[in-house]
């Protein structure tokens, strides 16, 4: 559905993008995740045609980057940055310019379509610049739907939302995805790009890594299962390393975490052999690495490849 | 079509709900429409043959037959004419500056250019939705002039000339493309400015040249006739035209969203 080949941007000596190549599947949700200043915002603006590429090559739903550009634009829908609303004009009224803009045929219906799936109906009346942060995002995400498009593109949906609204938006586009929406996600919340994304893009003016969440936990830290004991007696860290397939072992206060390449199928060995050894075992569950460890490791590792 | 009347409808909800702009669209054709008819009524009955030897030598040889009250009326109707046709500068600076500036601060013209709407079409809706109140405003208060002159006192020969084809030319061309020139010179300023207020003060430097035509009259090394308004005009062609290149050229997607400060 988006297919980017070496893309790159500059700003005159600057290079924002640098040689960017990836593929979003239909109805993927891709997260695009970098810090402040990596090129996120301007890899969207590349790929919904608002400003043009310096160099390489994007196909949107077939069609070119830079050759089609009007289509481009009137096929996918985009949540920018900042909202962007017209704070003197009603929320209805905001909506109703954009369904106009983008040719809409039922332009009445599909504002209230959206004003009410968030949530915004009875509001429809008010100065967009009475909402909060939270109606504003709504209002913004109401906006770029108008048009029904197959491809969004989300610039940091929930930045500067309180947790109630943050969640309400998180939940929103878990709906988009489950209608088979391809959604291009740039966020820097980790936690929503875990909870969303199929896979994510770590991106810091090039692409450093891209995988599903899951894949780069394995790849970062392999599996590792964490045994929660009643009480551990060292001698049992030592027993599981002697087993074949336990590639580490390490006790730490009442836990055992042992690091496995198939736990669905050496775990009931490794438990019954601590039983055998007298281990009173309470719980047993996969240690799972946090996504910012993983990013954090990628930048890191950038940076210091960068310096 | 749709989408440019689409803009138009939303600049126009827009902006004037701004007071600034309100005031601006509102009081100055009523204040350059009633102050001309004010001097006419009181000067109707008004001795001015003493007066009239003040006018520059060109002026008075300009008035031929007519008495010295008609003769001085028609000088002052044609200050009034200058003045009046600050209506289609300062009137779309003051809306374009708002609509341009005032998007570039809430952010709002990022979603806007991500429509499928082409920068030209935007470009055009943004100088129509500045233009057409100006030029509305100028014609309804020169239609409303060219009715109450007569009514409020002015000498035969001053409701002639209003009807001279000077006039003409300055109302219906001259006007329109003093407005064109104006909300392009405000696009041009606002993509450098980030304050609405900034841009419509910097912008109203526009009018400069028109005051050099009021002065010029005043001190009589010009007489606004035909043939002076038709080089007025041939030079706002130009002027137009290279306004409009620049501004088109600020007004790209790409320089909007990484260029304008």
């Amino acid at each position: 559905m988006i297919h980017v080949e070496s893309l790159t941007k500059k700003f005159g000596a600057l290079t924002a993008v640098d040689s960017l190549t990836l593929d979003v599947a239909e109805g993927e949700v891709f997260g695009f995740l970098g810090p402040n200043g990596a090129g996120k915002t301007t890899t969207v603006r590349m790929l919904t045609c608002l400003i043009a590429p310096t160099d390489g090559r994007a196909t949107i739903g077939g069609l070119t980057v830079g050759r089609d550009d009007h289509a481009i634009r009137a096929r996918v829908g985009i949540l920018t940055e900042t909202p962007g609303m017209y704070d003197r004009l009603s929320a209805e009224k905001n909506l109703t310019i954009f369904a106009k803009l983008y040719g809409v045929k039922d332009v009445a219906g599909q504002v209230d379509k959206y004003l009410r799936m968030l949530g915004l109906w009875e509001r429809r009346g008010d100065e967009a610049g009475s909402f909060s942060k939270g109606m504003r995002q709504k209002l913004a995400i109401a906006r770029a739907l108008l048009h029904e498009p197959k491809i969004l593109f989300l610039d940091e949906p929930t930045s500067g939302l309180d947790p109630e609204a943050a969640k309400l938006v998180r939940d929103f586009i878990a709906e988009l995805k489950s209608e088979g929406r391809t959604i291009f996600l740039c966020t820097h919340n980790l936690d929503e790009a875990d909870r969303l994304c199929g896979r994510i893009g770590i991106f810091r003016t090039r692409l450093l890594t891209v995988d599903t969440p899951a894949n780069l936990r394995r790849r970062l830290y392999g599996r590792k299962v964490v045994f929660h004991m009643k009480r551990l007696d060292p001698a049992w860290a030592e027993a599981a390393r002697a087993l074949p397939f336990v590639k580490e072992a390490q006790a730490v206060d009442s836990r055992l975490i042992v690091g496995l390449d198939e736990p669905e199928e050496q775990n009931p060995i490794l438990v019954r052999r601590l039983v055998e050894l007298g281990a009173e075992v309470q719980f047993v569950g996969e240690l799972r690495h946090s996504l910012e460890d993983i990013y954090l490791n990628f930048i890191r590792q950038e940076t210091g490849n960068g310096e | 079509m749709e989408r440019i009347l689409t803009i138009i409808d939303k600049e126009w909800a827009e902006v004037f709900k701004n007071r600034i702009v309100l005031f601006t669209v509102g009081f100055m054709p009523l204040m350059f429409t009633l102050m001309p008819l004010a001097i006419l009524f009181f000067s109707r009955n008004s001795d001015m043959s003493g007066d009239v030897a003040d006018l520059p030598p060109s002026f008075r040889a300009a008035c031929g037959e007519m008495s010295a009250g008609a003769c001085m009326q028609v000088f002052l109707v044609n200050q009034f004419l200058l003045l009046f046709m600050m209506m289609p500068l300062i009137i779309p600076v003051a809306i374009a500056a708002y609509s341009i500036v005032g998007e570039k601060t809430t952010r709002s013209l990022e979603p806007l250019l991500a429509t499928p709407i082409t920068t030209i079409e935007l470009l055009t809706a943004k100088s129509l939705a500045a233009a057409i109140p100006a030029i509305l405003a100028t014609w309804i208060c020169f239609a409303v002039f060219v009715i109450a002159a007569p009514i409020v006192g002015a000498a035969p020969p001053v409701v002639a000339s209003l009807f001279n084809p000077m006039w003409s030319l300055a109302v219906f061309v001259a006007g329109p493309l003093m407005a064109i020139m104006a909300v392009n010179f405000a696009v041009i300023v606002s993509s450098r400015v980030t304050d609405p207020r900034t841009a419509e003060q910097t912008s109203a430097v526009i009018i400069v040249p028109l005051l050099g035509l009021v002065f010029g009259q005043l001190a009589g090394v010009i007489v606004l006739n035909a043939q002076l308004m038709l080089v007025v005009i041939s030079l706002l062609v130009l002027a137009d035209v290279g306004l409009i290149y620049l501004g088109a050229r600020l007004f790209q997607r790409e320089a909007i969203l990484t260029k304008w400060k």
